[in-house]
């Protein structure tokens, strides 16, 4: 009990006094993770748009395989965008392995499958009825996606959230494609892997308070967006 | 709004991401105690000054950082399992092995010392013992340098070491000593991860300063042949600046402030025999 209340005390110093090294890892934590769902979006909006309007044979497979990969692990997503990035694989050439752009792109990977699968039940859950009816009203089909993902928006804010919560948390992708160098990639996660295993226990609590504390100010901002346009 | 904001701070990082790239990075394999111990967090902002490459040092179990040099994703490994190095070199994958530095494992056990082995001076011996008398003993069984060195040492005591006494952790040094202190087990562990966890744990130093419990770090670099785009030059540079007599004396006296004493004997230019088991 001692120790807990040693690591509150140590992380409010710590947030307090302005550890310049614990704040570039929140910093890069937050930039990592926020361009990662930002991808995330821009891939995973249109695909679930696409899935959920369009017919095809088929269709139930790709749903079940995308709801899958909502629960993808990170540690399988680290493994693989780390065999693509090595020096001999694939896009070794590109040299980002052990950069941030690594994390980026393994964390997009992950919350990929969560917007689209989120996306998808946003809008199939907007009435059929009601896309008919912008189509008999001279709508042209862009047109009629636009009112749907405009109506869906409010669910689609909950896709935001989870992809970022997912992978703002994550740490098996992180630790394995970014290699947890200082000052480079570490982040809030692999930080606390690190205090964790050299006995730092009043650092690891400090930091995980801090991941604690980004998320909800995350989640309040976008719940506060959300609940305003709600009424 | 959001997003322009989301998009601005954004924009800094995918632009400065790429820019570590290139030919002047040296990536180095080494294994989560060497980062443990805090000593690369002093040593590779010293390199990148004086050479004006850029280090990035990977952590991983000995077993792998000698795997990521072998295939060339590694340009120099720092590690602690001699066994394991001469077959890299043996194989060709490593080249110019090089002494470092020690330090020290220590048996460590709980108070009620079940084999009564506290005091021995052969930590051969006293293995011997915990095998006869079944006392539980927690290994990490994660192919970890420590893991290597545990398994050599049973090997010379003609154990083979099996469950139900014989338990294996699957994790890092630290994790290893909190589950031998629950289990009221006996362990190895490297001094500097004991001193880390000295306060959390009840556990014992029961055996110390034999001479197989010594545990020799080497600098090997990766040969060019192992991938399109190992860095040789930029390998052998950390390795000559490791070994140089200004980073061994910066070893000398690493770990006193924080332990009260050195972590590390600087054992450079040094041949095997004369510290090695």
């Amino acid at each position: 009990m001692t120790l807990l209340l040693d690591g509150v005390r140590a992380a409010t110093g710590l947030i307090v006094s302005g550890d310049s090294e614990i704040w570039s890892i929140l910093w890069l934590s937050l930039q990592v993770s926020g361009s990662a769902t930002l991808i995330a979006l821009l891939l995973g909006v249109p695909a679930g748009t696409a899935l959920a309007l369009a017919r095809f044979p088929g269709r139930g497979l790709v749903v079940s395989a995308v709801n899958s990969g909502m629960g993808l692990p990170p540690v399988v997503v680290g493994l693989f965008v780390t065999i693509l990035l090595w020096r001999s694989g694939p896009l070794g050439a590109l040299e980002i392995l052990y950069t941030p752009a690594a994390i980026v792109v393994a964390q997009a990977v992950i919350a990929a499958p969560i917007v689209t699968g989120i996306t998808l039940a946003a809008v199939q859950q907007v009435p059929r009825e009601f896309r008919l009816q912008l189509l008999a009203l001279g709508a042209s089909r862009v047109q009629m996606i636009w009112v749907v993902l405009r109506e869906a928006r409010l669910p689609m804010l909950a896709a935001v959230m989870a992809g970022f919560g997912g992978v703002i948390s994550e740490i098996g992708a992180s630790m394995m494609v970014g290699g947890n160098i200082k000052g480079q990639t570490r982040t809030l996660t692999t930080a606390m892997v690190l205090e964790t295993s050299k006995g730092n226990f009043e650092a690891a609590i400090a930091l995980s308070l801090l991941l604690l504390v980004l998320v909800f100010l995350v989640n309040w901002a976008l719940t506060s967006i959300q609940q305003r346009r709600a009424l | 709004m959001v997003l322009r904001l989301v998009v601005a701070a954004l924009v800094p990082l995918m632009l400065a991401a790429p820019a570590g790239a290139g030919s002047n990075v040296v990536i180095l394999s080494t294994t989560t105690s060497t980062q443990d111990s805090g000593l690369l967090d002093v040593l590779v902002p010293l390199f990148e000054r004086r050479t004006g490459y850029t280090l990035k040092t990977i952590s991983v179990g000995t077993g792998q950082a000698l795997a990521l040099a072998a295939r060339g994703e590694a340009d120099v490994v720092l590690c602690h399992a001699p066994s394991l190095e001469k077959r890299s070199l043996a194989d060709g994958t490593l080249t110019n092995r090089r002494l470092v530095m020690y330090n020290d494992f220590v048996l460590v056990g709980p108070e009620a010392d079940p084999a009564r082995i506290a005091g021995d001076k052969s930590v051969v011996a006293a293995l011997g013992r915990i095998a006869a008398a079944g006392a539980r003993f927690v290994s990490r069984g994660d192919k970890s340098g420590t893991h290597t060195v545990e398994l050599a040492l049973w090997k010379v005591a003609g154990v083979t070491p099996a469950a139900p006494w014989y338990i294996e952790s699957g994790q890092g040094m630290g994790a290893t000593l909190g589950l031998a202190d629950d289990r009221r087990a006996y362990t190895l562990t490297d001094r500097a991860t004991l001193s880390a966890f000295g306060k959390r744990v009840a556990l014992r130093v029961m055996v110390e300063g034999d001479r197989p419990l010594r545990n020799v770090y080497s600098v090997l670099e990766a040969n060019p042949a192992n991938g399109p785009r190992v860095n040789a030059a930029g390998g052998r540079a950390f390795a000559d600046f490791i070994v140089s007599p200004e980073v061994q004396q910066v070893i000398r006296t690493f770990g006193v402030d924080r332990y009260g004493q050195p972590l590390f004997v600087p054992i450079a230019g040094q041949r095997e025999e004369e510290v090695a088991p």
